[in-house]
């Protein structure tokens, strides 16, 4: 889906900066600066996203400075005491101060959504390169796995082997990332199918390179740009199914600060006595996957236009990543099938 | 045409033998031994206690399950009873698993349905107007409520519904299940709100998707004849563009699927309702693992058929597709 309205929208190179302002900046720096303002000026909301992704980071890594109390610490003449000054989001069933609690789960999200993205994209990456490279019978036969994988809901998925394999930070980890290299995997084939067609592959083929060279050198860099936008496209998905697969209880136990955890387990049954046990941990999940959302879409859309859905002047709040992604997916289903 | 039909048929037959193979490896190669947490239940409840109990007892269980055979053995007399309707028993309640799920399955059919019916209602204006009205303030303003549903997490949503209103009206949705037949107003009471939130988590993509194939639509030749020949606004939108770009949404349907589904667990969970999700979690957290394997591949069959029946209904709503 091109944009109609033919008013590109890439990344602005006339915005150039006031030198007196950046003079004095040395090079790198200066090229991060001007590249910030760009990302203000042409996508406030992707700068707004990056701005919670960033906020998200650093509560995650100063938790321990931030948080006023621990998070597993006992407040025992507190119990589902209501917001106050001493305990601003109020307190659990155990006395736990619920502000520490969530801030703290800002770390497993990060960790979590890290983690499980990475090991997807790593995945995706190399499956989509064998499918994609290697081609005929091999392609064939792991696009028809690919294909029975996806067709079993992914959560419904996720949450069986989850039961299977037992709660816990790793294995949710794994379980997330390895199930997320699956699905990701196509998109990366898609990317790789294409470049292999182009002429300077051919000719390094034609010239005799090894298989390794061409992968490494040709192929590989120029699927790199939907590599890192299927990652922090991954990312919010991930930082979601962590919390559900918590809430349903088959994702970190507690008394880990999992933000669905604490919405799941204790949250529901005191949810009536002490609402805020609910709302926060919620407000904290909404509001980050959202920023972490429009920071991706922004991101992909100055890395990678071609993937650009139909957007308007603010490419940011009109890109189409789940039609963009189902397109994709159709394509390349239709490259094999039909 | 033809072709196209049959070559989609035998690759659905092909998705769901794979995806009965990935049902059966998955409860039985994954690890965590499905015998030992049997036992390790059953000592909870204690029936089984010290360890010459427990060594006959696993072999009861393994004899039970099939799980001294060779594996492809296993295998294909599972499918052998499985193709012939017979998804074995139910480990802990030994009633038939088929029995199961035909209670609960129209419990979850209703809220999808109706999940999908509320979730399309909601996006399918709002992404028409938000076209009609490209780069206005409204249309900013309905595109970020769309990308706000996408990150809203539904479990949340769910939960404040059902806390709010209890705590400021004193109002809760009723508890207990009725069937739609037996009592259609108390039955759409449950259901309902459940679904309101279900079709909320997914109506952000479909309105994505209409305000975009909309905007495509407008800009082609024969709505601009339409424009020419002096039509109002509304039979041009209704008449011209919005039959071509309602196609699309076909296929949405088939994405948001899985979505739906996934949701359905979530939602069956918080709104206590007796559907195949609240199932598969029950049984997942006993480990009956032969109910788990049925669910899960009756999922999977469903997704593969409606995939199925998205790409035909494509095929047959838009006449300038053609599959060789």
């Amino acid at each position: 889906m091109a944009d109609l309205r033919g008013v590109p929208a890439t990344v602005n190179t006339r915005a150039a900066p006031r030198p007196a302002a950046t003079a004095a900046v040395p090079g790198p720096s200066r090229f991060l600066l001007r590249a910030l303002r760009t990302l203000v000026k042409e996508k406030p909301v992707g700068a707004f996203g990056g701005a919670i992704t960033l906020l998200l980071l650093l509560t995650g890594i100063f938790a321990d400075i931030l948080a006023p109390y621990g998070m597993n610490e006992v407040n025992r003449d507190a119990f589902l005491a209501p917001p106050s000054r001493e305990f601003p989001l109020g307190t659990d069933n155990l006395g736990r101060d619920l502000l520490s609690r969530v801030i703290y789960g800002a770390r497993i999200s990060i960790i979590v959504g890290l983690a499980a993205s990475a090991i997807s994209t790593v995945g995706s990456t190399l499956l989509g390169l064998v499918s994609g490279y290697v081609g005929g019978r091999l392609d064939l036969l792991l696009q028809r796995a690919v294909d029975a994988i996806m067709a079993i809901p992914g959560l419904i998925m996720l949450l069986v082997i989850m039961a299977l394999v037992g709660p816990g930070i790793l294995e949710i980890i794994l379980v997330l990332g390895l199930g997320g290299a699956i699905g990701g995997s196509r998109i990366v084939r898609g990317e790789v199918i294409k470049v292999k067609e182009n002429v300077y592959t051919q000719a390094a083929t034609a010239v005799g390179s090894r298989t390794s060279g061409i992968l490494a050198r040709h192929i590989l860099p120029n699927v790199m740009a939907p590599i890192i936008v299927l990652f922090s496209i991954t990312v919010p998905g991930m930082i979601l199914t962590e919390a559900s697969l918590s809430f349903l209880g088959l994702g970190i136990p507690p008394p880990a600060p999992s933000w669905g955890g604490m919405l799941g387990g204790s949250g529901r049954r005191y949810m009536f006595l002490a609402p805020w046990m609910v709302i926060w941990p919620g407000l904290a999940l909404a509001i980050v996957v959202y920023g972490v959302n429009m920071f991706g879409d922004a991101l992909r859309d100055v890395l990678d236009p071609r993937l650009r859905g139909g957007s308007g002047r603010f490419g940011v709040l009109g890109t189409n990543r789940r039609s963009r992604r189902g397109s994709l997916r159709r394509r390349s289903r239709e490259q094999t099938t039909v | 045409m033809r072709a196209y039909v049959v070559r989609r048929l035998l690759l659905a037959v092909v998705t769901v033998f794979l995806v009965s193979i990935i049902v059966f490896l998955m409860v039985r190669l994954i690890p965590g031994n499905i015998v030992d947490a049997i036992i390790a239940q059953q000592m909870q409840i204690g029936e089984t206690s010290d360890n010459r109990e427990i060594e006959a007892a696993r072999a009861t269980i393994e004899a039970q399950l099939g799980l001294d055979k060779p594996i492809l053995q296993q295998y294909a007399e599972w499918i052998a009873r499985v193709g012939s309707g017979d998804l074995g028993e139910s480990l802990w309640r030994r009633t038939p698993v088929i029995e199961d799920i035909a209670v609960r399955w129209p419990v979850t059919l209703e809220l999808g349905i109706l999940g999908l019916l509320i979730g399309q209602l909601i996006a399918i204006p709002i992404g028409i107007y938000s076209a009609q009205r490209q780069d206005t303030v409204t249309d900013y303003a309905a595109r970020s409520v769309a990308i706000g549903l996408v990150a809203l997490p539904g479990f949340w949503v769910g939960t404040l519904v059902i806390v709010f209103p209890s705590i400021w009206w004193g109002y809760q949705p009723p508890i207990t299940y009725v069937k739609f037949f037996a009592d259609p107003i108390a039955n759409l009471q449950m259901f309902l709100v459940a679904a309101a939130v279900l079709g909320m988590g997914i109506s952000g993509g479909t309105m994505r998707m209409m305000r975009t194939t909309m905007l495509e639509v407008l800009r082609q030749d024969y709505v601009r004849t339409a424009w020419s020949k002096g039509l109002k606004e509304e039979t041009v939108v209704a008449r011209h563009a919005l039959k071509n770009a309602l196609i699309p949404i076909v296929t949405i349907v088939g994405l948001q699927l899985p979505l739906l589904l996934g949701g359905t667990v979530i939602i069956e969970q918080i709104f206590n309702l007796p559907g195949m999700g609240r199932l598969l979690l029950e049984s997942v957290v006993t480990r009956d693992y032969t109910v788990v394997s049925g669910v899960v591949l009756l999922f999977g069959i469903f997704q593969v058929a409606i995939n199925l029946l998205v790409d035909l209904t494509y095929a047959v709503l838009d006449p300038r597709i053609h599959y060789q």
